[in-house]
């Protein structure tokens, strides 16, 4: 079973978690941010962290660092620091964007971030020590439409962004006043900010969904993302860009996540987390879902359910109108809990209900019979 | 009048002519699409698979001609309501998922111009290729641009 957390009924839209997992920020659909803190055995809330005008479309938690940055529909992000009273105090991040921010990442160094906007521009921002404040430089070609997604490569340097104009692309973000020339990779060897390495449609003949989430692997040749075409897709910078594509007879996925060299979870509007592999080949294919085991058995309908049924609704069946799922909603963010990407043992979801699950593998791999874990 | 109608003057504009569909495309066209439709009439049973396989083959996807895409459509209508509903579930199996997607298209636009009953009909289609090719392929139907 895994651990899952209420936060009441309204939608999670961001979360992310500290180093060590004690605490947690998450977003209930609203300008707010809050700061929960587990202590003896409860998550108590902590704080709530209230500087956006707007809703909070995106939030991540820089583990080392312990800094959180949260970007919002009304334009700004703001870097989270904790003073020495242990409360959150705010620094504005000029963005120069005129529409909303929708998604933010902590480079794996934590010396900048990237934000991803409706302004169909990446705003990368890093912080300026002679004037003290964060300097955003932006990428905008070829893009043309709202970012939607970010990842970055572990090499600091490369950032995955998804969008709505059905096409991943990945773009050198390397700020020149901050870091070292990056050695050459998969994706190319020259790598001046804003230059697009490769760009990907999400489908083949050119049409597709909205790309929803983009991932490296932890190697960084891979890339994965999940489209509105319920499609899952990874392509490998050291097979020559090669795509492989798989149309699932799913609903489409919201996030997704590399948690081993091979194998993915993806999770959306189908409200169950969905294990994917890729072969030797380069080819995706489904492995398994993660959520079977929740299936309510009952076996056979005792007569006072029915007589209560009958009573309360006039009818005889009694089927619920509760999903066989632990989320009775979609899933709309998963983040890594223990373990990298390149092998990871937990993993966190959180959705429109409010609940934010705690996967194990572990756990899951005793209860999937047939299916090899390595 | 107290209303100023010059100012109204947006509400005539149809704004899907400055929508520019293409704009995401960037596949070069293949010239036309299927410019002889051959029409079947009496089909023994075998034939109607390959009658029905042959058009989602050539399904003009691409093409933005309206009255080519109109033709076809008429020709699968055709094909689909000709098959008894014992055949539906053998024609389902016999097709890939490209082509289970192209069907599912074809079976939604033949809901948006019913005849004497014609979505009955489609509706077990729907039903049998929903059985096999599961919500993401009506998932595609919404979000493909490139419609049939």
């Amino acid at each position: 079973m895994p651990e899952s957390l209420s936060f009441g009924i309204d939608p999670i839209t961001a979360h992310a978690w500290n180093k060590d997992r004690t605490k947690l920020a998450i977003s209930p659909n609203s300008p707010e941010v809050h700061i929960y803190h587990f202590q003896r055995g409860e998550w108590k809330l902590e704080e709530v962290l209230k500087e956006h005008d707007l809703k909070v479309t995106g939030i991540d938690w820089a583990p080392n660092t312990n800094r959180i940055v949260t970007c919002s529909a009304d334009r700004n992000a703001y870097v989270w620091t904790q003073s020495e009273e242990k409360k959150w105090k705010p620094t504005l991040v000029l963005l120069r964007i005129n529409r909303a921010a929708t998604c933010v990442r902590w480079s794996p160094l934590e010396n900048k971030f990237a934000v991803g906007s409706g302004a169909r521009l990446i705003s990368v921002c890093y912080f300026e020590k002679e004037n003290d404040w964060w300097v955003s430089k932006h990428i905008k070609k070829p893009i043309r439409s709202t970012v939607t997604c970010l990842d970055w490569h572990p090499n600091d340097v490369l950032l995955a962004a998804g969008s709505t104009d059905f096409k991943v692309r990945v773009f050198s973000a390397y700020i020149k006043e901050i870091e070292e020339r990056p050695v050459s990779t998969s994706w190319g060897s020259k790598m001046p900010l804003g230059l697009m390495m490769a760009e990907f449609s999400n489908s083949t003949n050119g049409a597709g969904g909205w790309v929803h989430s983009v991932n490296f692997s932890s190697s960084g040749d891979r890339i994965a993302w999940v489209g509105h075409d319920s499609s899952i897709s990874v392509a490998d910078a050291s097979k020559g860009m090669a795509v492989s594509v798989i149309r699932t007879d799913f609903l489409p996925f919201l996030a997704c996540l590399w948690v081993s060299e091979n194998r993915l979870i993806a999770a959306g509007h189908g409200c169950c987390p969905m294990l994917f592999e890729v072969n030797e080949t380069g080819k995706v294919h489904f492995a398994g879902k993660l959520d079977a085991s929740l299936k309510k058995e009952t076996s056979g309908v005792s007569a006072m359910k029915k007589f209560q049924s009958l009573d309360r609704q006039a009818r005889t069946e009694t089927n619920d109108t509760s999903l066989g799922t632990l989320h009775q909603n979609a899933i709309t963010s998963v983040c890594l809990h223990t373990g990298n990407k390149a092998n990871a043992t937990k993993f966190s979801t959180a959705g429109v209900d409010g609940l934010l699950a705690i996967w194990d593998f572990n756990n899951l791999e005793s209860a999937m019979r047939g299916l090899k874990f390595n | 009048m107290a209303l100023n109608n010059s100012l109204l003057g947006w509400r005539r504009l149809v704004i899907d002519v400055y929508n520019d569909y293409n704009y995401y495309l960037d596949l070069a066209v293949p010239p036309g699409g299927p410019t002889t439709l051959v029409f079947f009439t009496n089909k023994p049973r075998k034939r109607n698979i390959e009658a029905l396989k042959t058009v989602l083959r050539n399904a003009p996807i691409s093409s933005r001609n309206q009255m080519v895409k109109d033709a076809a459509l008429n020709v699968v209508m055709q094909v689909l309501l000709s098959m008894k509903s014992s055949q539906i579930e053998e024609a389902v199996n016999a097709l890939d998922r490209d082509h289970l997607d192209i069907l599912m298209k074809y079976i939604y636009r033949g809901f948006e111009t019913p005849s004497e009953g014609s979505s009955g009909q489609l509706l077990a289609w729907h039903e049998k290729v929903h059985a096999v090719a599961g919500v993401g392929c009506i998932v595609r139907v919404l979000t493909d641009k490139k419609r049939v």
